[in-house]
């Protein structure tokens, strides 16, 4: 188990927050599953019943998808969350990752069906826009992860193997966030701020390792 | 004076005031398709032409100085003051100066005009647009020998339009057209929806319509209009030229570099009504392609 856990930069964290961790152990992991789940059926009723305006593919499409963004934002980080304020929601990473790949798998679906809905114009699109081909990238590089997040499969790879595997998270968020920057008009901050706080989130990593090295 | 085109929609094609209103609330309902159809109010998919609600025209709005959402809009440009309103128009005319809207206006035809509108993303609408004939105000001026565009400025208010703090484009937002298209019967200043004043988010007081360009050419509040000689300086043009050309007749053989432009969302479909196909020049190819006749479209998108 010790390879799991990043040793902290700072022995004293910025912003002591350890306090809350016993009182959230005893929240069950599952419940993620249930709010993420719960959260994209509601947004589809709300689609299906004018809640989400008179455009309702491109509205639920983009909230599934932004969603799926700021959840692998927040699975990222929870490591340095847990070194800058001693806030452990290590507990949480699992069910918050596959709910993200849930909500990607959602956003491609009603874009896939609801939106563009023909096999012809799926493929053509995917393989002529480079937007949609990043994000296509991005979901695909998810899919492993999806698979591989249960015990089964860390004991089958080994957490060496798997915590390798699982980086790829970092690359699929990444694609996701240029996907989000690449599909807006005219120049928008909102997409540029998500990519700004992967790579702040990144560059922490980096740090860590090397600050682990020395 | 105007007149010189008719409707290919009738009035027929848009649901009435009153009963738009009641259609909402019955497609709120679990009933709704059906009750809706039974009503002979519903709204099949595919290429009937039924013009959109007013809730729907007036809710979902590309207007960028008042914030890049589409609810931006309606939820933002209430603060817009549009009377008194003044357009300055000056270059190639031969009565330049700064008009008083009304003034610049009175007396000249306002027309019902029920077009299709083509948004460059893909999405589209059908609109019972208040208008008045381009041509008509463009002759009120004078247009000089010589001119061969029309530029079009839209008002430049920070202090009333929040999204002017972003340098999304460079403000203001700049338009033209060629002059044969400005004076082309399609072509409408439209201060009017459902015979009501135009609201704010729509552009407030008077806008450009050019039914078959893409929506972004179809410039909202205008306060100066130019008559010049060169090419004028259009926003998005100049932001990317590989996106969006100066003419943007809306084409479907002409994809958009980031998105095919072969098929539309039709606002007000609901979440299961798919896409239709794009019409060549929006449906107006019989009455506009003259226009551009010996022309590569694919070259001057």
């Amino acid at each position: 188990m010790k390879g799991w856990i990043w040793r902290p930069i700072t022995k004293m964290p910025l912003l002591d927050l350890s306090r809350a961790n016993a009182p959230l152990r005893r929240v069950p992991a599952a419940s993620i599953y249930i709010v993420s789940a719960g959260w994209a059926a509601w947004l589809f009723y709300l689609a299906a019943t004018g809640g989400l305006g008179v455009e309702p593919i491109e509205a639920l499409e983009h909230r599934y998808g932004l969603l799926a963004l700021q959840i692998l934002i927040a699975v990222l980080a929870i490591t340095p969350l847990r070194q800058f304020t001693g806030l452990s929601l290590l507990r949480f990473r699992r069910a918050m990752g596959v709910s993200a790949f849930g909500f990607v798998l959602a956003h491609f679906l009603v874009w896939a069906l609801l939106d563009v809905g023909a096999w012809g114009a799926i493929a053509a699109d995917i393989v002529k826009r480079p937007y949609v081909t990043l994000g296509m990238v991005g979901f695909i590089l998810l899919i492993p992860l999806a698979l591989t997040s249960n015990d089964y499969a860390v004991r089958r790879m080994g957490a060496i193997r798997w915590r390798r595997l699982h980086k790829l998270g970092y690359l699929a968020a990444l694609f996701g966030a240029v996907h989000f920057i690449w599909l807006v008009k005219g120049l928008q901050f909102e997409p540029l701020i998500y990519a700004a706080i992967l790579l702040f989130l990144l560059s922490l990593r980096v740090r860590s390792r090397k600050s682990r090295a020395a | 004076m105007a007149k010189r085109w008719k409707n290919d929609l009738s009035i027929a094609d848009v649901t009435p005031f009153a009963a738009y209103m009641n259609r909402r609330q019955i497609m709120a309902g679990a009933v709704g398709l059906i009750g809706a159809t039974a009503l002979g109010l519903g709204r099949a998919n595919g290429q009937e032409l039924v013009a959109n609600s007013w809730d729907e025209i007036t809710s979902y709005n590309n207007y960028y100085e008042f914030g890049t959402e589409k609810e931006d809009p309606r939820r933002n440009a209430g603060r817009l003051t549009t009377v008194p309103w003044t357009i300055e128009v000056d270059g190639l005319v031969d009565n330049p100066g700064t008009y008083d809207l009304a003034e610049l206006i009175d007396g000249l035809e306002v027309e019902e005009r029920i077009y299709r509108f083509r948004c460059v993303e893909a999405w589209s609408m059908v609109i019972p647009w208040n208008g008045i004939e381009l041509a008509d105000i463009l002759n009120r001026v004078g247009v000089q020998d010589g001119a061969n565009y029309v530029a079009f400025e839209t008002v430049m208010r920070p202090d009333e339009m929040p999204g002017l703090r972003y340098p999304v484009l460079d403000w203001p937002y700049r338009e033209g057209l060629r002059l044969d298209e400005a004076m082309h019967p399609l072509t409408i200043m439209a201060t009017g929806i459902y015979g009501r004043p135009i609201p704010n988010q729509n552009g407030a007081p008077i806008r450009l319509v050019v039914p078959w360009k893409y929506g972004f050419k179809s410039i909202k509040s205008i306060s100066r209009i130019t008559l010049t000689r060169d090419e004028p300086f259009a926003s998005w043009n100049r932001a990317n030229s590989r996106e969006y050309g100066f003419y943007s007749n809306v084409n479907p053989d002409v994809d958009h570099p980031r998105w095919s432009q072969a098929t539309e969302r039709r606002v007000g479909g609901g979440l299961f009504a798919g896409r239709q196909p794009t019409l060549m020049f929006n449906g107006y190819a019989a009455e506009v392609a003259s226009l551009y006749e010996g022309m590569d479209l694919a070259a001057y998108y």
